[in-house]
């Protein structure tokens, strides 16, 4: 186990961090006592700087803590720092940081992924053992994939979003992120627990040591998952990964999934217009820089929004704006829910004859700093990510080996609350490559 | 298609600011992404009106929360106990 108590070493070679912590407590008691944990930095953290690496909330320092940050201190987890991050959340790359690109520890040319890609550096480079990220569309499992770490999306509703600060509610997860599967299991299990302040908790702990027996295990492989735009390269050593666990006793069932023609589609209509909504409450009266009281209202708000928002929230916001506009909500908002819908009855069905389904986290290895400039191109490597949010299952991101020296990820999703199959699977896979 | 005019108008409605620069820049990646999205124009099915779930509610307790001086604490924009924002009217 990598979570054994030790120092946390501020040198950032990565731009992982955003901001550090001189003196975090490590005299807690509790399943991370001492550990050194990172947060991302758009989880609030009472006292300790927190922006979402954005300009718009500069210097804003939250009155308290997440719920999520009030567990982790509950257990002795001393919190070292805030990780970059793509600005709000909104990107693959973590290249939409207003503070600068965090850069992967296996090719500082080659981006980390995102948009929790300062939490995914920060642990692949050592400095810690784990941390929480967010995944509204992959953003845990992608950089995990890039930088060769294993990542859970929980299930909706598992973990509270309380003190998370929104970007697509009905879309979004706080989860664990470690170098092995047991280290994201036990901080799992901190993160999990019911919420009155976050009225979509469910009461449903989690108490689990993984479980390395897969025999009978049935794993359903949707081809979709190896369709076009997936690198063979990165297909070949996915299967690679699959035939592994079929070694280990697992049953292979190979599948379709055919609302994944519409999915990727589906996810940006709504996660842009959930965004429209969300980020209207950044106009520079409550936190962050201020804007100018003397301009009249639309004119403060919109230059204040203008200077402080980088290009791709302004470019989702408006996107969201126009998919809830008068005359074009039937045409984009109301389609994208009903292909939502599409999604969730295909792995209802699925799950009826399969206990987990498998394929790649991404389909490429880690994007060369700067390589995806054009934006539609960056949303369609997120079609392999996007699945599991849309209908709310739990996923995770486990390393399965590498294509042109870089990491590549396997992704696990499972049945609602059954985040304990898709950890045992992992861990299953991990511990038979390590074998 | 939007043209330059439409994502003007869309940024007015989103209080979100643009350039004339920014619009030409914007309006053909929107055109790109629109393009994409119409793939939504040939999805069969409707999202459910209800779902098999109910509302979770708990009684409506006080609890302690922020102080007026806490909430104020990230704006120096502050009168008399109250935020201070621009003119609306």
């Amino acid at each position: 186990m990598a979570s054994q108590v030790c120092r946390f070493d501020p040198e950032d070679n990565y731009n992982a961090f955003l901001k550090t912590v001189g003196k975090a407590p490590y005299e807690g008691t509790g399943k991370l006592a001492g550990i050194p944990v990172a947060v991302k930095d758009n989880i609030s953290t009472k006292g300790i700087t927190t922006t979402c690496g954005s300009k718009i909330l500069g210097g804003y320092v939250p009155p308290f803590d997440a719920f999520v940050v009030e567990l982790l201190k509950k257990e002795g987890a001393a919190i070292v720092g805030k990780t970059n991050m793509d600005e709000f959340g909104m990107g693959t790359t973590t290249e939409n940081s207003a503070f600068g690109p965090t850069l992967n520890p296996c090719d500082t040319g080659r981006v980390p992924g995102g948009s929790s890609g300062g939490s995914a550096a920060a642990i692949a480079a050592g400095m810690v053992p784990m941390a929480l990220g967010t995944d509204t569309g992959g953003s845990i499992r992608c950089p995990s994939a890039f930088c060769g770490i294993v990542g859970l999306k929980p299930t909706y509703g598992r973990v509270s979003r309380y003190g998370l600060i929104a970007y697509a509610n009905s879309l979004e997860q706080i989860g664990p992120m470690a170098g092995n599967v047991t280290d994201v299991s036990t901080l799992m299990g901190v993160l999990c627990a019911c919420d009155s302040r976050d009225s979509t908790t469910y009461d449903r702990p989690y108490c689990h040591t993984p479980d390395i027996n897969v025999r009978g295990t049935r794993i359903g492989v949707p081809e979709e998952f190896f369709g076009k735009g997936v690198d063979p390269k990165v297909a070949s050593v996915v299967w690679d990964g699959i035939s592994l666990l079929e070694r280990l006793g697992a049953e292979i069932v190979t599948c379709r999934m055919p609302s994944m023609s519409s999915a990727l589609a589906a996810y940006y209509v709504t996660c842009t217009s959930e965004a429209s909504s969300n980020l209207a409450r950044f106009d520079g009266v409550r936190y962050g820089p201020t804007s100018d009281t003397k301009k009249q209202w639309h004119e403060s708000f919109q230059d204040h929004r203008r200077e402080l928002f980088g290009k791709e929230v302004r470019r989702r916001i408006m996107l969201g704006t126009f998919a809830l506009s008068s005359g074009y909500y039937g045409k984009y908002y109301a389609k994208a829910q009903a292909a939502r819908q599409n999604v969730k009855a295909d792995f209802d069905r699925l799950f009826r004859q399969v206990d987990v389904i498998a394929g790649p986290t991404m389909p490429t290895i880690a994007f060369k700093l700067g390589e995806k400039s054009d934006p539609l191109s960056m949303y369609l490597s997120d079609i392999l990510t996007v699945p599991a949010n849309l209908a709310g299952v739990p996923a995770i991101s486990v390393p399965c080996g590498r294509v042109d020296d870089m990491p590549v990820g396997l992704q696990i999703m499972g049945r609602h609350f059954e985040d304990e199959k898709v950890v045992d699977v992992a861990y299953a896979f991990e511990q038979g490559v390590s074998a | 298609m939007v043209s330059e005019r439409d994502v003007e108008h869309i940024a007015e409605l989103a209080d979100i600011g643009i350039t004339k620069d920014e619009l030409g820049e914007f309006t053909p990646q929107f055109n790109e992404i629109l393009e994409y999205f119409d793939l939504l124009d040939s999805v069969e099915g409707t999202s459910p009106a209800t779902r098999d779930l109910t509302n979770i509610f708990r009684d409506d307790t006080v609890v302690p929360g922020l102080s007026a001086d806490e909430a104020l604490a990230n704006t120096p924009e502050k009168e008399d106990g109250f935020f201070k924002a621009p003119r609306v009217m």
